[in-house]
């Protein structure tokens, strides 16, 4: 733990002589991050412990200008001459870069931020004792395993605490401690030629937030072991979802990650002027489309809050010193603005909305969704269903795909429910859906209200190259879509 | 770069200093490089240097209890720390019953994969290839982007039953997508010599491709004769490969290779192996444990032969580990990362003289599974997609999404190519695929999109 090894005000000389060293050495800007971050997970698979770790990485990265070019270089070795080094070699990357370069960068307006922020937690996962987790994770495993047909069983615990430090030429000085508490169950049926999990609260492994250890406690992990034991097994024998044009009701996380996909990757600025196109792709949303394109209909309000409390992509300030804001994205459906950066924002002649994070000392920042939220509507879940003549209610996300400008996109979930007649029926499995982005979200007729929402954590979201992985939060309730393609 | 000395060095102390009855030592070092370019100019370029020490410790009292710990803090206070969170760790938790022991030394065949003009390549002589591609693609009025990665790592493993394994290699990497307004054109190479990326012959392929997808025409799903490029292919045998190849899947039911081994359930051209020795791909002769890899066939002539193991699984199921362990914790259990699929007797030229009529596949994107246990997959083609009639590729198509059963699919293999291609493996380039290029009867597509 860098930070209290040498202390911040030894890190903070360090982070002055690169800045100072790279402004001798010509940089017309530089940035300092220097990031210790610590993580540890407990994994129980079928009784016992299958993963327990405690990792810790500490470095810096320094970004410079250097005739409008950017270079930037990072190291693990936090000393007085690796600072001089790394800041160097920085400086001679920007240099190379403008070998193959055709416009200055411009960051706009200074950014002159000074501050500290802390996750706010009402209980410190770290101080939360290992035996008491994995005590959690060994009876809710045990409540799993107690269901006959089930084979598999999974349950993790993860804990971050993330401690940076931010400087730059410009005067920004910032102190930033995140911390990250995360927790869910899995349980998998194996039938002959077939598998079925059930996954709580989410899947991808767990629900995730920048919260402390309340959030696991409130969770219950243990009291919904069984049932979500007992829905894989029912699913092993469920039969197929039907396929054909149906009306669609979403549940929260599943939701999130439609979210995720459909609007949140679409909407970054840096995909939008091609910054990522070899890579993670385009977006068919141009900057022309501004406050003109229908995004979705006219209950569809999208807002980026990099504020909202436990959110998972919750801030105190972004790793280019912008103070954490909410901003509205999709507002009565139209489209009004992209998550941007200082760069990009400059490019249309605005401000950056602080969406630039990195993951960790050796990576640089890019433009990362915060919480992208569906603002939620005033229906009730079981208001939906019995207003729903014919449909299913899809919960919990299996699968997803889509298209490299974010219009074509194919998701799978782990449940399927037969709604007839405003009445859950028959439970199905190996349900998928397909549709194009905006005629999806043109469809949505009912979204329900704050009483079924919440932020869900997506801490999987790959881009960039080398490849970076974030922490974002979606805030969503359940809601409908009419006329959606189910099946192939 | 962690040279082996200094390696030797960090893991005496902390075996010396340890009081676990079992402890190993993985240090992972790497020195990367990447150059990205955008808008046919370099907009990204960066540079990390970083040693990671891993710990994992054995406490035999009471039950087997593991614990792992990581720091890439090299000072002796860090690393003695991180031992202690080890030990501390394995010392809260509950007895794992199926743990036996961490691997003991065996021997392993040093493979050369370390290339030091790829280490000492620097800054300008990336941009210098960046160049040529961002001017070529601007000479025929489009835009370029992509990256230029060269990489060293080393890779040390060490415990407390004598293994001391140490290997250090290099990769490069480049990869660009050319775009015109309504069409795009991809092109990739991967070798362990940075020396090799020739741009200008980069750039003309992806340039083509780009120019040739112009005013693309759009057809409707269905089932159409592909013709898959070595990029194509790769995506599916890395999807195909990844929750089925290894033990744990294998052992718990959830991969399609549980209780099929020695049936064939695929076509009898498919042949896919691992195989860490071989110096055509991206060569590492022993695992994360340091256990040597064996070469170990999946599919041979289309019937399931194995799976890989680690010695956590190998001891589960009494067999040996053939090297394939990812570095401790794994949960997920071990995953082959140096893959190859038998080629064909074909020339590229001779599968596409032999389609009447089918569709030109690229590379996918964004590929997912709707079923593992199935080999169900789904995903977007993406960088040149065309229609192919009477032999010849004819005209640009919009992207199709594919649905598809993989091991269904390679039943209907019409032909491969004789050359393979090197690209990279599921966990990127930290190992590698040695593919062909294929033609598949009757693929399905389920969806189409509108570019």
């Amino acid at each position: 733990m860098i930070f209290k090894e040498k202390g911040t005000f030894i890190l903070k000389e360090f982070a002055l002589r690169a800045l100072n060293q790279a402004q001798l050495l010509g940089a017309g800007y530089a940035d300092i991050r220097i990031v210790c971050r610590r993580f540890e997970t407990i994994n129980v698979r079928n009784g016992y412990v299958a993963a327990l770790s405690n990792d810790e990485t500490d470095g810096f990265g320094v970004r410079v200008l250097f005739d409008g070019a950017w270079g930037f270089a990072s190291s693990s070795f936090i000393e007085a001459d690796e600072i001089d080094r790394v800041t160097a070699l920085a400086v001679a990357i920007a240099k190379a870069s403008r070998l193959a370069s055709r416009h200055r960068v411009d960051l706009g307006p200074p950014v002159v931020s000074v501050g500290k922020y802390r996750t706010p937690v009402l209980v410190d996962p770290f101080e939360i004792s290992i035996e008491r987790k994995i005590d959690i994770l060994l009876k809710a495993d045990a409540a799993m395993r107690a269901v006959k047909g089930i084979s598999l069983t999974d349950g993790s615990i993860g804990c971050l605490r993330e401690t940076k430090l931010f400087a730059s030429t410009e005067g920004a000085f910032l102190e930033q401690e995140l911390i990250e508490t995360g927790a869910g169950i899995e349980a998998t049926a194996v039938g002959a030629e077939d598998v079925q999990k059930r996954s709580y609260p989410m899947s991808f492994g767990r629900q995730q937030g920048k919260i402390g250890f309340e959030m696991v406690e409130e969770l219950d992990l243990v009291g919904n072991a069984e049932r979500v034991a007992t829905e894989a097994v029912q699913l092993l024998t469920a039969p197929p979802c039907p396929t054909g044009k149906k009306t669609l009701i979403l549940d929260a996380t599943q939701l999130a990650l439609q979210i995720h996909e459909s609007i949140g990757h679409a909407l970054e600025l840096d995909r939008v002027f091609g910054m990522e196109a070899s890579y993670a792709g385009t977006s068919f949303v141009s900057p022309e489309m501004r406050e003109k394109f229908l995004y979705g209909s006219p209950i569809v309000n999208v807002t980026a809050d990099a504020t909202a409390p436990g959110g998972l992509g919750t801030f105190g300030f972004d790793d280019e010193g912008i103070p954490a804001q909410r901003v509205p994205l999709i507002v009565n459906g139209r489209f009004e603005n992209f998550l941007s950066s200082r760069e990009t924002a400059a490019r249309l002649g605005m401000q950056s909305n602080g969406t630039m994070r990195a993951d960790g000392w050796n990576r640089i920042p890019l433009i990362r969704m915060t919480n992208i939220n569906l603002e939620p509507g005033d229906s009730t879940l079981e208001g939906l269903i019995s207003d729903t003549e014919d449909g299913l209610f899809l919960e919990t996300n299996k699968s997803w795909s889509i298209d490299d400008k974010r219009l074509n996109f194919q998701f799978g979930t782990e449940m399927a429910w037969e709604i007839k007649k405003g009445k859950k029926g028959k439970l199905y499995k190996n349900a998928t859906y397909t549709g194009m982005t905006p005629q999806f979200w043109a469809s949505c007729d009912a979204i329900c209200n704050r009483d079924h929402w919440r932020v869900w954590g997506v801490p999987n979201c790959g881009k960039g190259q080398p490849s970076q992985t974030a922490h974002v939060g979606h805030g969503a309730a359940p809601a409908r879509f009419r006329d959606v393609q189910v099946g192939v | 770069m962690m040279d082996k000395d200094m390696g030797r060095g960090i893991c005496e102390k902390i075996l010396s200093a340890s009081k676990a009855d079992q402890t190993e030592i993985l240090i992972y070092s790497n020195d990367a490089k990447l150059t990205r370019f955008a808008d046919s100019e370099i907009h990204q370029n960066v540079a990390e240097s970083e040693s990671e020490v891993r710990i994992r410790v054995v406490l035999e009292a009471q039950g087997k209890r593991i614990g792992v710990a990581s720091t890439n803090q090299l000072d002796e206070r860090s690393l003695k720390e991180t031992l202690e969170r080890a030990i501390e760790l394995a010392r809260f938790q509950p007895e794992n019953p199926e743990f036996v022991s961490l691997p003991g030394p065996l021997p392993f065949k040093a493979v050369g994969s370390h290339v030091e003009r790829t280490a000492r390549f620097g800054a300008e002589e990336r941009a210098a290839v960046v160049s040529i591609v961002c001017r070529k693609a601007l000479e025929s009025k489009l835009i370029a982007s992509g990256a230029f990665l060269t990489a060293e790592r080393g890779i040390l493993v060490a415990n407390s039953l004598g293994t001391f394994a140490h290997h250090r290699g290099t990769c490069a990497e480049f990869s660009t997508v050319v775009m015109g307004d309504d069409s795009s054109g991809y092109a990739g190479y991967l070798s362990l010599d940075a020396g090799e990326i020739d741009g200008e012959k980069l750039a003309l392929e992806a340039i083509q491709k780009a120019l040739a997808s112009r005013n693309p025409l759009s057809v409707e799903p269905g089932k159409y004769t592909v013709f898959l490029e070595e990029y194509a292919v790769n995506e599916l045998l890395n999807y195909l490969a990844y929750p089925s190849f290894g033990a744990q899947s294998f052992l718990d039911g959830s991969g399609f290779m549980a209780g099929k081994l020695d049936q064939r359930i695929t076509g009898e051209k498919i042949s896919i192996w691992d195989d860490g020795n071989d110096p055509s791909g991206i060569a590492l002769p022993f695992d994360f444990e340091g256990v040597p890899k064996e070469k170990v066939f999946f599919l041979d002539e289309g019937t399931a032969k194995g799976v890989a193991y680690d010695s956590f699984t190998a001891n589960k199921a009494g067999k040996k580990s053939t090297g394939q362990a990812l570095p401790a914790p794994n949960p997920d259990g071990p995953t082959p990362i140096n893959l190859f699929m038998r080629p064909g007797k074909s020339s590229k030229e001779e599968l596409l003289e032999g389609i009447d009529k089918g569709l030109w596949i690229t590379r996918f994107h964004y590929v997912n599974h709707i079923s593992a246990k199935e080999s169900i997959l789904t995903g977007m083609t993406r960088d040149g997609t065309f229609l192919i009639e009477g032999g010849k590729v004819t005209r640009p198509i919009k992207n199709l999404r594919f649905t598809e059963n993989i091991l269904e699919a390679f039943k209907r293999v019409e032909g491969i190519s004789r050359k393979t291609k090197l690209e990279p493996g599921f966990f990127g380039i930290l190992g590698g695929n040695r593919v062909p290029a294929m033609v598949i009867r009757d693929f399905s597509f389920s969806g189409k999109t509108e570019f």
